[in-house]
């Protein structure tokens, strides 16, 4: 498996387990004292403002944890510069991810179309960013592995 | 539709250049280690401009580097 291979699958675990940990704090501190909340913009809002932060802040010590190991364990260091086919395979799994989230947009907008609780349209827009941030990286580390 | 494929000399030519490392060729072409690996092996197609560079590494015609073919 290549360096970028494990560093993207690093990524990935921290992103699931970023995501698993605070829904499981957000319900027992907030959902689960009192469920009426799930329905208030104003917890969803504060919700996603938090879990923004966080989640960059949680891969960039994942990086810098997972520079350290491999340095350890390798003795290489992780590239600085993305070259042209980095880029390129960026370039496509963005062009993945933003898919992934306009569907998931449409699914939220459809939801509330339908006369579905906010709350719905709410946990499909989180669902599908999480998601579209995971396949995507899957499929990074399937350009890289299949070439393209 | 007929389909493109680019065949190199790469690992020979890292060969008679003294056995030139991966690593080595990545530092002269500014690439990765990884881009030169996936070019030997075909995963990848470089670039124009990066393909004239590996072929200025070992001072050859780009032709002499890479060739080209069409496969039904």
């Amino acid at each position: 498996m290549e360096q970028k291979e494990k560093q993207i699958l690093a990524s990935i675990i921290g992103s699931v387990l970023t995501l698993g940990a605070y829904s499981l704090y957000v319900y027992h501190k907030h959902i689960a004292a009192n469920p009426a909340v799930i329905d208030d913009f104003k917890f969803w809002g504060k919700a996603f403002l938090i879990l923004i932060p966080v989640g960059i802040a949680v891969q960039i010590v994942i990086h810098i944890i997972f520079a350290i190991v491999n340095k350890i364990a390798t003795g290489e260091d992780i590239p600085t510069v993305d070259d042209e086919r980095d880029k390129l395979i960026e370039l496509k799994s963005i062009r993945i991810s933003h898919w992934l989230f306009t569907l998931g947009f449409f699914l939220a907008m459809g939801s509330q179309a339908l006369g579905m609780r906010p709350w719905v349209m709410f946990a499909v827009l989180l669902g599908s960013g999480f998601l579209a941030s995971v396949i995507a990286e899957a499929a990074r580390i399937s350009f890289y592995r299949r070439g393209h | 539709m007929a389909r493109c494929v680019i065949t190199n000399e790469i690992r020979k030519l890292r060969f008679l250049a003294g056995e030139m490392t991966q690593q080595q060729l990545a530092d002269r072409t500014e690439v990765t280690r990884q881009t030169v690996a996936a070019i030997e092996n075909g995963k990848y197609y470089p670039s124009l401009e990066l393909a004239f560079r590996i072929a200025q590494v070992f001072g050859l015609p780009l032709t002499e580097v890479f060739s080209f073919r069409l496969e039904e």
